[in-house]
């Protein structure tokens, strides 16, 4: 993971690690700097039939707190996959996730799903709001898991809509009453709800056209610049741009 | 207190109900066909328990002196009850009053104007004191001992339009009717309602060869709870040699009544279930739809840091919603139905507003909820148990 990217405006950083030397010194300098996101030769192995696919194969890598990193990879190359496992969405088949230092294997599903609602926030290629809510309440549904009042909820929600820049008019409107950027908003503002460290976003500018991409591109970065950790699954090299790090993955393995 | 207190905190919440309460919404067609199976099923299970409650209450109200009453009269083969075994009677404990009773069968006529009425009546020779233990007095007074007065069943009166003061006939002998007894229905001691009573100096002139003994006594126990005991002293010390005479308590009656009648409400409670059966697997059905319709969203809710008893609870406050809610329906349905059944058929409501029938709707009622829950669970489990991911793959 040498790839470094300068996105403009954006503070520049070197990486200097390498793949290929990732071991008990690197990992020692990268405990020194709190990795909030560690993999261990991680691998991911579906079966079909007989056939095994190696969806992750020995993946290691770690994400400092407080940057922002984007996933490369054309499709089927395994980085959605590797998004999962960094959101508790899906367990390695062999290998270590650490997310905020807690080993995701040893957790059961009440486990996971705790440490999902508290440390990440998740932004999706197609938004995936739940169509009865209107986007305030869409904004109220990681508080209601978290057991929050309904009245600190509607003050929380109403504030990460505005975080998110979403006109407060749309508040009230159902998710298709309003344009892919500002669902889009809506579920930023839902990511951002429990204030988790980390935002995962897969595709997030997937559905969007260009202009409303990069807005919601700015938005993420001012979040990062804020002190959210930030990773993107892309092939869009356009997002790339806005990346400290570039991990990019093929086949299942990290190639730089 | 746990769970309620959980379940105050979950409303409160009130996300959640908005939730259920939206998804119950969206398919608001299939809702409403769901919740129509529920209260089906609750008017079937409430009104079922209701007739079988209505025809129990109108068949024990008909018997009218059920309770603590012994009645002894002579085993087959005897012909009376003897002043000797009143006096054995009398010496078993807890028997609050011995009551002998002489009767006969009587046609008795009268006169009223060119209208002649005949009537087949009991004739019986209670003392005054006696006879008011055992009825009460719709209009007028008892006889005088002595006396050619008498008093009437409600029935006697009421079939052959005597009013006080009239002369009925029997045998030729005139007695004037100073009282008229309230209605008072089949009974096993004596047939009040078709009854005529008068003194015993009387009934001696009417009857004079049927001064060997009595036909029956009544015995009026101090408690209840003592009445076997009772019944059995009495046979001990009467029938210890040979059988002379029967003892029957009027409770034996009330037994078997109420085992007849909670098997006949059973058995149609059981039919009224059968259609909350059904009610139950369209509740499975209309939910297990919902769940696989929904199961992206599942799959949101999960990523987004809801847990498995998350879901579980919302998908079950979906199911209370709509058992709650159709249950509410079904009860308020049965009991207006009830009524106007009733009143336009039977023109008698009473039965409807008892403890026991609202206690079959009550039942009715949670029986509806409980149906939908249990429809519920399985999907709501399944949906609780969904892998995210998976769930968010799904199209």
């Amino acid at each position: 993971m040498q790839q470094s990217k300068s996105s403009p405006g954006s503070i520049k950083k070197k990486k200097t690690a390498t793949s290929a030397k990732y071991g008990k010194a690197v990992k020692k300098r990268l405990s020194k700097t709190h990795p909030i996101v560690q993999l261990q030769n991680v691998k991911r192995i579906y079966t079909l039939g007989e056939n095994k696919i190696y969806a992750l194969n020995g993946v290691s890598f770690a994400i400092k707190k407080g940057d922002f990193v984007t996933i490369m990879g054309s499709s089927g190359s395994g980085k959605s996959t590797l998004l999962n496992m960094i959101g508790c969405l899906d367990l390695p088949t062999s290998g270590k996730v650490k997310v905020n230092n807690v080993d995701l294997s040893k957790l059961d599903d009440d486990g996971l799903t705790a440490i999902r609602r508290n440390n990440i926030g998740f932004i999706f290629q197609q938004f995936n709001l739940i169509p009865t809510l209107t986007a305030l309440e869409n904004v109220e549904i990681p508080m209601i898991f978290n057991g929050e009042s309904s009245a600190k909820r509607r003050k929380k929600a109403l504030a990460m809509l505005k975080k998110a820049d979403l006109p407060l008019e749309y508040a009230d409107h159902k998710p298709n009453e309003m344009s892919g950027g500002q669902q889009q908003r809506v579920a930023i503002a839902r990511a951002l709800a429990n204030n988790p460290p980390i935002l995962l976003a897969d595709e997030p500018t997937g559905n969007l056209d260009t202009k409303t991409g990069h807005n919601i591109m700015e938005l993420l970065r001012e979040l990062n610049a804020a002190g959210t950790t930030v990773i993107v699954v892309t092939h869009d090299p356009k997002v790339e741009e806005y990346a400290h790090t570039t991990i990019r993955i093929q086949d299942g393995e990290i190639i730089g | 207190m746990k769970v309620t207190k959980r379940l105050s905190a979950m409303l409160s919440n009130n996300m959640y109900a908005e939730l259920a309460k939206r998804n119950l919404k969206r398919q608001s067609v299939r809702t409403v066909l769901a919740a129509i199976g529920i209260i089906i099923g609750v008017i079937a299970i409430s009104s079922m328990g209701i007739l079988g409650n209505s025809l129990k209450l109108s068949v024990t109200e008909s018997f009218a002196d059920i309770g603590d009453k012994l009645i002894v009269s002579p085993a087959p083969g005897e012909d009376y009850i003897t002043d000797r075994q009143i006096d054995q009677i009398r010496k078993v404990s807890n028997v609050e009053s011995i009551i002998p009773v002489s009767a006969s069968g009587e046609a008795i006529e009268y006169r009223d104007g060119g209208t002649e009425y005949q009537m087949y009546v009991s004739v019986y020779d209670i003392e005054k004191e006696d006879l008011e233990k055992l009825v009460e007095l719709e209009d007028g007074r008892f006889f005088k001992p002595g006396s050619t007065d008498c008093v009437v069943g409600y029935s006697v009166a009421d079939n052959m339009e005597l009013t006080l003061g009239q002369k009925i006939e029997i045998d030729d002998t005139k007695l004037r009717v100073v009282g008229i007894l309230k209605e008072r229905g089949m009974g096993f001691d004596i047939s009040t309602d078709t009854g005529v009573f008068t003194s015993s100096e009387m009934y001696e002139k009417l009857y004079p060869d049927e001064d060997e003994g009595y036909d029956q006594a009544i015995i009026i126990v101090r408690d209840i709870d003592e009445i076997d005991a009772v019944s059995d002293e009495i046979e001990e010390r009467i029938n210890k040699k040979d059988e002379l005479v029967t003892v029957f308590a009027t409770n034996m009656i009330t037994d078997s009544l109420d085992d007849v009648f909670s098997s006949i409400s059973l058995f149609l409670m059981g039919i009224g279930s059968i259609s909350l059966l059904v009610a139950g697997v369209s509740i499975l059905n209309v939910m297990l739809m919902s769940t696989m319709e929904r199961t992206k969203e599942i799959g949101i809710m999960k990523a987004v840091g809801a847990s498995r008893k998350d879901i579980l609870k919302m998908f079950l406050l979906e199911a209370l919603f709509l058992g709650v809610v159709a249950s509410t329906a079904g009860a308020v349905i049965t009991i207006s139905g009830s009524y106007l059944v009733m009143e336009l058929l039977v023109k008698n409501t009473s039965y409807l507003f008892t403890l026991s029938s609202m206690f079959y709707v009550t039942e009715g009622f949670f029986f509806g909820i409980a149906t939908s829950l249990v429809g519920g669970m399985y999907p709501a489990w399944k949906a609780s148990r969904m892998k995210p991911l998976d769930a968010l793959r799904y199209e």
